[in-house]
């Protein structure tokens, strides 16, 4: 690593501890995906490692080579908009692919379409009665 | 002093995102159903996409970051033709 020779103490610091939490971020995550008991928890723990996961290791990336090149360089820009914008499409998809499995199978753990139509009608019910009831 | 900061910082990092591809491993060949092991290989490509950065910090080449990018482009389209693939049975309909 003779390369990061001339980088200041700060830098290193600030470096390092960027790594260390981006990597120890994802490393929740991925124990996170391997321990939660249902596919609809564990569908909430990567997205630590494609959040502040990718985001510190990549800020650490771009703080490392404006350093030692001593020009700003941004390209890891495109790799963090481009995570940040396509994780929540893809989760959104498989959990709904994964609902509409369940739903097919009739597995007892998730709701009915039905029973969902059913709660909300009762929810927007009790919110009209407790309007009628604050007017009246 | 600051390059066996940065040396064992990671040094570190690496061990803390191959443990992370090993947990997304493990989930990958027991996920009880399809879409678990669909959630297991997003995941492995992050771990894998994160891991080609910091060998670029260790080397000091900008080469890796490429093959980041490409790692990640990769991986939203593999996942969410596969997400597509459990919801309708086919890819391209």
């Amino acid at each position: 690593m003779s390369h990061a020779a001339e980088l200041p103490l700060w830098a290193a610091l600030l470096v390092a501890f960027l790594l260390l939490l981006g990597a120890g971020l994802t490393l929740l995550g991925a124990i996170g995906l391997l321990r939660l008991e249902s596919f609809y928890k564990r569908v909430h723990s990567p997205t630590l490692g494609t959040t502040w996961g990718t985001g510190g290791i990549l800020l650490a990336s771009m703080l490392f080579f404006s350093i030692v090149e001593s020009r700003p360089v941004l390209h890891e820009l495109l790799i963090a908009v481009f995570v940040t914008v396509t994780t929540p499409v893809t989760l959104m998809l498989l959990a709904r692919a994964a609902l509409f499995r369940d739903r097919t199978e009739k597995n007892p753990e998730v709701p009915t379409f039905a029973a969902v139509v059913e709660r909300s009608c009762e929810v927007v019910a009790r919110g009209m009665n407790n309007d009628e009831a604050a007017e009246g | 002093m600051s390059v066996t900061i940065l040396f064992w910082s990671v040094t570190l990092a690496q061990f803390f995102l191959a443990a992370a591809a090993l947990c997304c491993g493990a989930r990958l060949f027991k996920g009880p159903r399809a879409q678990d092991r669909v959630l297991a290989l997003d995941a492995l490509y992050v771990c894998a996409m994160l891991l080609l950065i910091t060998f670029g910090i260790r080397t000091g080449s900008t080469l890796y970051f490429e093959a980041a990018l490409v790692i990640s482009l990769l991986g939203f389209v593999s996942t969410s033709a596969l997400a597509k693939f459990l919801m309708r049975g086919e890819v391209i309909e």
